[in-house]
């Protein structure tokens, strides 16, 4: 590589620094609003990225990815979490978490194996963006790791939207973007899906006067 | 007007319809209907792919061949026989008490959109679309798995959208480097997602990335599959929900999660040298049946000790289709179609045993032959034909997979054998006092519907002993097409 990088290059590197960066924060955060709002700057960062790369390479169906990422992801989805937590009375209190040192080193541990499964696909991508790969992956599983520990069902979708976020990174990163037509579905499934859920949250609490999910751990093998 | 768009748009209206009005006692017949016409479109259609070959619909995004419509067809027919039984079901469950006449609703609306979601995967050519079809199917049912509400059917069913939510977004990771791979040859216009588009260019797609890709679909689709270890939602949401949804799940999804897998080892068998899709699934198959197999007899909820039958069998499947070939390929199709049939029938069976004994525990139920003969019979037939006796169809399909894996891939017999027997043993062994045995139970205020079980029961038994000849034609042109 030339000693320049360009501007844009940068910035898209910053940016995907940056989505790291909220996915580690997110893994610490014991509070249900804080992690709430790191989620929805998590989305605004992904917004942000997928712009520069819009500008750089003047597409349009990345602008609209773009305008859909800030809607859905910066805006609705956030929106929609505030308004069960305040709802649903769910207590911003401290969370119970198990050892935060030890789940981040194995992040640590995650983040190099994905930046090792991402070595060899990312060199044969010609994206502006295929240094991220690795941060995509990274990204998708330090969320899968929020899901494994957290305790609280909320806690748990949000690892759920933590997720999706990062393979949206990955499919701009490595490709531009999938298919519009493919996008949009993508975005209908997880806007209804979080939908459902809100429906489903009401369900939970009512049966269990509570959202934490060691009430559900009942059906086990005998 | 086009049988095809028929076939996709009945269920969507249907769902909305009910969706309006799914609590008025004329329901029923509207969700009986519409699963009928659908099935009756389904038909016409496979009628016309199989006179003129395959078709594209809606520009390029939808491709029917003789390999999906045969899918297809199998869908509406065992929707329309599910929505026969689970109208007395129903009925009976609300004047249990156990539902009220707004989830009544819900579950007749679902129940059509989550055919459509189905058939929507079937029939798509966009692996994009096909992906967001399957999460489609997840989301419709999960309000239909906490149907009863109750504790455990609400763990139940949150344990199924995590581990199914957190397994499809593997596979969706799966098909963007599936896209990346097709964007290299294929260029930048949006065709890179077209099935038949990558057939053509398979060979050229690059290897490692294509090897990649296809772990991360076989386990993200295997986790809807069923595959162990990714299985732990299966038996939750089998038991705890109603049981018509638990004869679509184990009849249906299954089979369309793992049709979406079929498609892309044939990408990736393309792509790539040597056996390494059809190794991955030889492998997960039969971990999977022995894991399942083992786990049977530690059993006591009906539904549940069946919902692993069911994962027991999706892994011979996955191991058929992994030895591929004509004869593997023919063996997992056959046991495919059977395996829908007889479990969605066992299903029905179940579903009315419970009901008349008011539990699901297998030790309270007993005597099913005196309180009523046809379920008794309904049951113990449908468990010798899922255990693989003669006649019935799922004989010849096992003994096709075992004489395959034999001459091919011996060192897989005795694992085989040694799962199959473990199953025979538990399942009969469970089956037999419910069946037999001393008894009283109380009627059911409305009749159960039979006629679905011995239908799926005759017909698993005419295939077992007479395949007609077009069915043969079928199959072997749906396994040559997997290569």
């Amino acid at each position: 590589m030339s000693a320049a990088i360009p501007l844009h290059a940068q910035l898209i590197n910053l940016f995907a620094a940056v989505i790291l960066l909220l996915a580690f924060a997110m893994l610490a955060q014991r509070r249900v609003l804080q992690l709430i709002n790191l989620f929805a700057l998590q989305g605004l960062t992904l917004f942000l990225s997928t712009l520069v790369m819009a500008v750089k390479i003047d597409q349009m169906h990345l602008y609209y990815s773009a305008a859909l990422t800030l809607t859905l992801k910066a805006v609705l989805l956030p929106w929609i979490l505030h308004r069960l937590v305040r709802k649903l009375h769910v207590k911003n209190e401290v969370e119970p978490l198990i050892n935060i040192p030890t789940t981040m080193l194995i992040g640590l541990g995650l983040v190099v194996i994905a930046f090792n499964v991402a070595l060899p696909i990312s060199q044969l991508s010609s994206t502006i963006a295929r240094g991220t790969l690795g941060i995509a992956l990274a990204t998708v599983m330090l969320a899968f790791l929020m899901m494994i520990t957290r305790r609280k069902a909320i806690t748990q979708v949000v690892g759920f939207l933590a997720m999706e976020n990062g393979l949206f990174l990955a499919a701009t990163s490595a490709t531009y973007g999938m298919p519009m037509v493919v996008e949009l579905g993508i975005a209908l499934d997880v806007l209804v899906g979080v939908i459902i859920l809100g429906v489903f949250f009401f369900q939970i609490r009512d049966q269990f006067d509570s959202l934490d999910i060691h009430h559900m751990e009942k059906l086990k093998e005998h | 007007m086009d049988l095809f768009i028929l076939t996709l748009t009945i269920p969507l209206v249907a769902g909305i319809l009910l969706s309006f009005a799914g609590e008025r006692d004329w329901a029923p017949h509207i969700n009986v209907t519409a699963s009928a016409a659908t099935f009756l479109a389904a038909a016409g259609l496979t009628a016309e792919i199989v006179a003129n070959g395959p078709r594209f619909a809606f520009g390029e995004q939808f491709f029917i061949d003789s390999m999906n419509v045969f899918f297809v067809a199998l869908t509406a027919f065992v929707g329309m026989t599910t929505a026969i039984f689970s109208d007395p079901y129903m009925k009976n469950d609300r004047s249990h008490g156990k539902l009220t006449p707004g989830r009544l609703r819900l579950y007749k609306s679902m129940y059509q959109f989550f055919m459509c979601t189905m058939l929507v995967a079937l029939t798509t050519n966009n692996l994009g679309i096909l992906w967001v079809a399957m999460e489609a199917a997840t989301l419709t049912t999960v309000l239909l798995v906490s149907l009863y509400r109750t504790p455990a059917s609400l763990e139940a069913a949150w344990k199924y959208f995590i581990l199914c939510g957190v397994g499809i977004a593997q596979a969706l990771f799966g098909t963007i480097l599936l896209y990346f791979a097709a964007e290299r040859v294929l260029g930048e216009s949006g065709t890179a997602l077209l099935w038949t588009h990558l057939v053509g260019v398979k060979a050229f797609l690059d290897p490692n990335i294509m090897a990649i890709a296809f772990i991360f679909l076989l386990v993200g689709y295997g986790t809807k599959v069923g595959l162990a270890p990714m299985h732990n939602w299966l038996p939750d949401a089998h038991a705890e929900g109603p049981t018509p949804v638990s004869a679509v799940l184990s009849g249906l999804l299954l089979n369309v999660a793992l049709y979406a897998i079929l498609r892309c080892k044939v990408l990736a068998d393309g792509a790539i040298d040597g056996d390494f899709a059809g190794d991955l699934m030889i492998g997960f198959g039969l971990f999977t049946l022995l894991a399942a197999a083992f786990f049977l007899g530690r059993q006591r909820d009906v539904k549940r000790m069946f919902a692993y039958s069911s994962i027991e069998h999706m892994g011979l499947i996955t191991f058929a289709f992994g030895m591929g070939g004509a004869v593997g390929n023919f063996a997992g199709f056959l046991h495919m179609t059977m395996h829908s049939l007889i479990k969605s029938a066992i299903f029905f069976a179940v579903g009315h045993a419970a009901q008349k004994c008011g539990t699901q525990n297998m030790e309270d139920i007993r005597g099913l032959i005196r309180i009523n003969p046809l379920i008794g019979w309904g049951l113990m037939l449908g468990t010798l034909a899922i255990l693989g006796m003669p006649p019935f169809g799922i004989f010849a399909s096992e003994f096709m997979i075992l004489t395959h894996a034999m001459k091919y891939h011996p060192w897989t017999t005795p694992f085989l054998l040694l799962g199959l027997g473990v199953a025979f043993a538990a399942i009969f062994g469970k089956v037999h006092p419910m069946v037999f045995g001393e008894s009283e139970a109380k009627r059911l205020p409305h009749a159960p519907a039979i006629t679905p079980v011995f239908i799926h029961l005759g017909l698993a038994l005419m295939m077992g002993l007479w395949i007609p000849p077009y069915l043969t034609r079928w199959f072997h042109e749906a396994a040559r097409m997997l290569g």
